[in-house]
This record gives structure tokens, C-alpha cells and sequence, in this order.
């Protein structure tokens, strides 16, 4: 029940921030792509900005997680060609529809349920690269 | 209360990023919202078509928590910490949009051009959703992660992987916004 709580606040805090920031915008994302403003990347910035510092402290600091092991990132496998046929495509469909994953589950919660439909397609997408993932270059 | 209320500016909103993601490292997890697509279809049954699929998705349930509460927080925001809204676009980006055909850009989250009913119920209004969301599943599970994944988690820990994905999702942005929209709209 703890566990569950720990999570479900981080994820309000989540939600409540890309709302507040605008982050969930499709405008916003528009706007971003034709580098009309700076906020945007003003956001994702300082968001690493600040994460860059936090895990240096954290390194630092030797900080254990609640799981009693050494903070640490998980390292990204190797490759190239997955990093960037598979992010093209997902900044096309990221410019088309406006909304990354964490925005599309934030933006059921403002009322908007067309976007049941984005995340509808968004599981058949993956379910697609599961059916190719032997395929392809990675 | 009234501060709360009114948009965040970037230089808040971008560091309480990075305490969502260093909390969820911080309890042992990552920060992460396309790995739940993955989740998602495994408990759906896909384990059966791909090995893929076929992992302890229960180790992974905490994630789908925080789906939960990211919907629990947009609800929360929209409809008890926001003034109408009235975003703050940049006029060159209103013109542009206004050109394209999307009246009175930044009333809302969503342009309803494109999220209203009478608009998705249509042959492209209902097309560009299902092809958009398709775009980002298979992206994202290509590249291995999205913007929470890539962009602030591999980025935040110098990784070039990170790097390459958050390049290539600005190819395709771009690709779709300065090549595409113009076909579409």
C-alpha cells in the first residue's frame, strides 16, 4: 500500500507539472518545431539541466535508492540505427498527434478521450515492432 | 493560489521534471512512460505472438501506478489549478497555424481541428490520430524510450544512445511539421 501511494503521488506531481507547464500541448509542440519559442526548450533544459546535477550529487553523495542499491541510470544497449530510425519515426508521430507517451495517459485525466484513440494506435505500434523486432536493424 | 493557477513558467517546470525522474530512480525504478505500451500488451495477451512480450511484466506494475497518478494529476490540474485557458503562443506561431486552417490556437490543450468528435469521426480526422499513435508505439519501442526515457533520463546521465534518439526525434518533428503539415493542412 506504501509502494503504491510512493508511486501514485510521483505520478500526480507528474501530471500536474506538464499540465501546469503546457507540456502536454499540442500547440506547444508545434510551436517548439518551428522554433518559434524558446519555452519548450526552455522546459526540456532545465529538466536536464537539474538532472544532470541531481545525479552528480547523487554519485557524489554514494546514495542508495529505498531498495538499499547505489542510484544508478540504467544504460541504453549499444547501437545506432535503432536510435535513429526509431526516434525519427516517433518524432513524426510525436509532431502529427502533439503528445509523447507521459502526455497522452495525462491528457485522459483533462477530459480529452479522443486521445484514447492516439493511445489505442500507440499499443498497436508496439505490438507491431514486437511482431518485427526480429527484423529489423538495430 | 493564485500564482499556482496561472501557467508555470519553464525555469519551475523543467526542474520538477527532473524530481520525477531522479524520485522514481531514487525508489529504484526509472523514469520511463513508453515501457508501459510494452507493459500494456503483455498483460494484454501479445506474449503469446512475440517473445517480446514475454517478460515479468508484474515487476513492472509499479509504472502503470504512475500512469494512474499522471492521470489523476492531469485531472487535478485541468479542473481545480487552472484559469481558463489562454496559452501564451507566440504570435508567428498563431499566424502560421491560423493559415493552416486551426482557428484560435491556444484556447485549449488540443486543437479541436484535430481532438474535437465531430473532427475525429471523420476519414482524416480518425487516420492521422491511429497513424500519429501508431508512429510513437513503434518509435518509441524502436528507439528504446521517449521523451522521459531519452530525453530527460539518457540525457541527464550523458549517454550518446539518448543522444542519437533525441537527434533523430527532431528529425522526424521536423520532417512532419515543415514537410508534412503542409500537404496535410
Amino acid at each position: 500500500m506504501k509502494n503504491f501511494l510512493k508511486f501514485f503521488l510521483v505520478g500526480i506531481f507528474f501530471g500536474i507539472v506538464l499540465v501546469k507547464s503546457e507540456a502536454v500541448s499540442w500547440y506547444r509542440i508545434y510551436e517548439m518545431f518551428k522554433f518559434q519559442s524558446f519555452h519548450m526548450y526552455g522546459i526540456i533544459g532545465t529538466a536536464v539541466f537539474t538532472g544532470i546535477i541531481l545525479l552528480l550529487i547523487a554519485k557524489k553523495k554514494h546514495l542508495k535508492t529505498t531498495q538499499g542499491t547505489y542510484l544508478r541510470v540504467p544504460l541504453k544497449d549499444k547501437g545506432l540505427i535503432r536510435y535513429i530510425a526509431g526516434g525519427s519515426i516517433f518524432g513524426l508521430g510525436w509532431a502529427l498527434c502533439g503528445a509523447c507517451p507521459g502526455p497522452m495517459y495525462i491528457l485522459v485525466g483533462t477530459g480529452v478521450f479522443s486521445i484514447l484513440i492516439v493511445i489505442a494506435a500507440t499499443l498497436v505500434g508496439t505490438f507491431v515492432y514486437g511482431l518485427l523486432k526480429r527484423k529489423l536493424p538495430h | 493560489m493564485e500564482l499556482i493557477k496561472e501557467p508555470w513558467p519553464w525555469y519551475v517546470s523543467g526542474p520538477c521534471i527532473a524530481i520525477t525522474m531522479f524520485l522514481l530512480l531514487y525508489f529504484g525504478r526509472t523514469f520511463g512512460m513508453s515501457s508501459n505500451l510494452r507493459t500494456m500488451c503483455a498483460i494484454g495477451g501479445a506474449g503469446k505472438y512475440s517473445e517480446f512480450f514475454r517478460f515479468d511484466w508484474k515487476s513492472h506494475r509499479w509504472n502503470l501506478i504512475v500512469v494512474l497518478g499522471a492521470v489523476t494529476g492531469g485531472f487535478i490540474a485541468h479542473f481545480f489549478l487552472s484559469n481558463p485557458i489562454d496559452m501564451n503562443l507566440s504570435a508567428e506561431t498563431v499566424k502560421d497555424l491560423n493559415e493552416l486552417g486551426f482557428k484560435n490556437a491556444g484556447n485549449s490543450l488540443l486543437p479541436p481541428e484535430l481532438f474535437a468528435w465531430e473532427n475525429v469521426l471523420t476519414l482524416k480526422g480518425i487516420t492521422i490520430l491511429i497513424v500519429g499513435g501508431f508512429l510513437v508505439g513503434f518509435g518509441t519501442r524502436y528507439a528504446g524510450g521517449c521523451t522521459s526515457g531519452h530525453a530527460i533520463t539518457g540525457l541527464s546521465s550523458l549517454q550518446l544512445p539518448s543522444l542519437v534518439a533525441v537527434i533523430g526525434f527532431f528529425i522526424g518533428g521536423l520532417i512532419m511539421i515543415h514537410l508534412i503539415f503542409p500537404i496535410l493542412f
